[in-house]
């Protein structure tokens, strides 16, 4: 009597982690970024830098700005860090827009 | 011309080749080994990603990778695990649950319906041969640049897709009278809520034409979570925008949509040639909407040394969906012209692959490859221009040296 309950419950518990097994989400791993800001020339755009530290960071990698055409200028990177914030909604005041894009033009 | 092969660097791929895995820990394990993508700024590292083999990291989070070009030269279906990965927003899905997940079908309906992914695949099931393709494909060869993702050849891909069409998805939900369009988003979504999430649209026709499908399948196998698991949208012979990952809605709609990536994003100018003068913004643009024609040498890589004589040459053409009917190919930089043999036929939407052996004497070739389509479309032999850095299709340069 008590071998059948045990080779029952044993039956269940296969069958129920089965069933689990079967049931259960997939999951994946997105590997976390590693690249980080260019720091910027000694003693120029501290400000810049600590703001798209601050900023840039929340929405995505850092990768996005490294890869773009070097050399730009500041006009493309104020029209970059000005659609960051009119067309994505990046909470980044004035000031700091134009102090992102400072940094971004002499460090990229 | 520039070269449009990216540049791996021998030693670090041939290790990679080594690994064969594609965990976590190996990727890791391969920080450092990187590849040099021909332009300003085309540093990559080569990134191992769960079910992918090492491509070029574009970007980390959200994950964009680009395949290696040398990967098309091992024929007409692209490796699920070699097949490039776009997103737009971070916030992307890293658990879904396979018997709970549901896509909903709403909107201007008979009946709003949530199938599950059993209900789908007992539906009647459609399989079709695809290309995939980027919009902004290539676009770190435009000149002068542009801003956004900065792209060589390999963000396309052909395989073979298996799901139901989406005409029979909408008609058990039945689409009332008036409905104009059709709206689909992902489960992948923005970090902060103020940035307009990822949805696109479809005009209602286009979406009822039987061959635009839902997918779960990716070469018989299911699909790669960063090609959309479980489901995605499959949309032949237009560019990759449109074919949304990991579905979640599907909306009729009886006015045009109105979001932000139909609207602002995603547009090209509504001329013939889809072109501006290099540097202006176009006067009116439309919706990006199908594939350019394009073909590509893929056997020989931009300054390879060849021995002088008999040279095979092969490769491979597409189009939005006419077909390949001629592949013309030079090795005097177009000067004159040798029509190639077209390889397997998978179907109007898929790599259509060529071959051409050319005599090759010693010195310097410039090979050229012109693909035209069914529906009377080339490439032209000078690049376009574009705001936004898409439709690149200028007939490629490959130079070599015979020896």
């Amino acid at each position: 009597m008590t071998r059948i309950t045990l080779a029952l419950a044993a039956a269940l518990a296969l069958a129920l982690a089965t069933g689990a097994a079967l049931a259960a989400p997939k999951s994946y791993e997105v590997p976390e970024p590693t690249a980080t800001l260019r720091a910027p020339k000694a003693g120029t755009h501290a400000e810049g830098f600590e703001a798209a530290q601050t900023n840039c960071l929340v929405c995505h990698s850092v990768d996005y700005i490294a890869m773009q055409p070097p050399g730009k200028g500041v006009a493309f990177w104020e029209s970059e860090v000005t659609k960051m914030v009119k067309v994505y909604h990046a909470p980044i005041d004035e000031a700091q827009t134009k102090a992102i894009a400072a940094y971004l033009a002499e460090t990229y | 011309m520039l070269d449009r092969r990216d540049l791996i660097r021998r030693a670090g791929l041939t290790a990679l080749a080594g690994l064969g895995g594609s965990s976590f820990a190996s990727l890791r394990a391969l920080a450092g080994d990187t590849a040099t993508l021909p332009f300003g700024h085309g540093e990559r590292p080569l990134a191992a990603y769960p079910g992918k083999r090492p491509l070029l990291q574009m970007t980390a989070r959200p994950p964009q990778l680009e395949t290696p070009f040398s990967v098309f030269d091992e024929g007409a279906i692209t490796p699920n695990d070699a097949f490039f990965v776009r997103y737009h927003l971070a916030d992307i899905p890293t658990e879904i649950d396979p018997e709970t997940y549901r896509v909903a079908i709403k909107g201007h309906v008979e009946r709003e319906v949530s199938l599950s992914l059993a209900d789908l695949k007992a539906m009647p099931t459609t399989e079709i041969v695809a290309v995939n393709q980027c919009s902004g494909n290539s676009r770190g060869f435009f000149e002068p640049r542009m801003a956004g993702g900065q792209l060589a050849n390999g963000a396309m891909g052909c395989a073979r897709w298996t799901g139901v069409p989406l005409k029979a998805v909408l008609d058990k939900a039945g689409v009332k009278a008036g409905a104009v369009e059709v709206a689909f988003t992902g489960l992948d979504g923005p970090v902060i809520p103020e940035t307009p999430d990822f949805a696109k649209s479809l005009k209602l026709d286009h979406a009822r034409d039987g061959q635009v499908m839902l997918a779960w399948g990716m070469n018989g196998q299911d699909l790669p979570w960063l090609n959309g698991y479980p489901l995605r949208l499959v949309v032949p012979g237009f560019y990759g925008t449109y074919w949304v990952k990991h579905l979640e809605s599907i909306s009729v709609l009886d006015k045009p949509f109105d979001g932000f990536w139909m609207q602002k994003a995603y547009r090209i100018p509504d001329n013939d040639c889809a072109c501006t003068e290099p540097g202006k913004a176009a006067d009116k643009t439309v919706p990006i909407n199908r594939f350019t024609v394009r073909s590509f040498l893929t056997n020989l890589t931009d300054g390879a040394e060849v021995k002088a004589g008999r040279t095979p040459l092969r490769g491979i053409a597409f189009d939005g969906g006419s077909g390949i009917k001629a592949v013309a190919v030079s090795t005097d930089d177009g000067k004159t012209w040798m029509e190639a043999r077209l390889g397997q036929d998978l179907g109007p939407y898929a790599f259509r692959p060529w071959t051409l052996d050319a005599e090759l004497s010693p010195g310097a070739h410039a090979i050229r490859a012109r693909a035209t389509a069914n529906d009377g479309a080339s490439q032209p032999m000078e690049p376009r221009w574009n705001p936004a850095g898409y439709l690149r299709n200028v007939v490629e340069t490959t130079h070599v040296r015979a020896a």
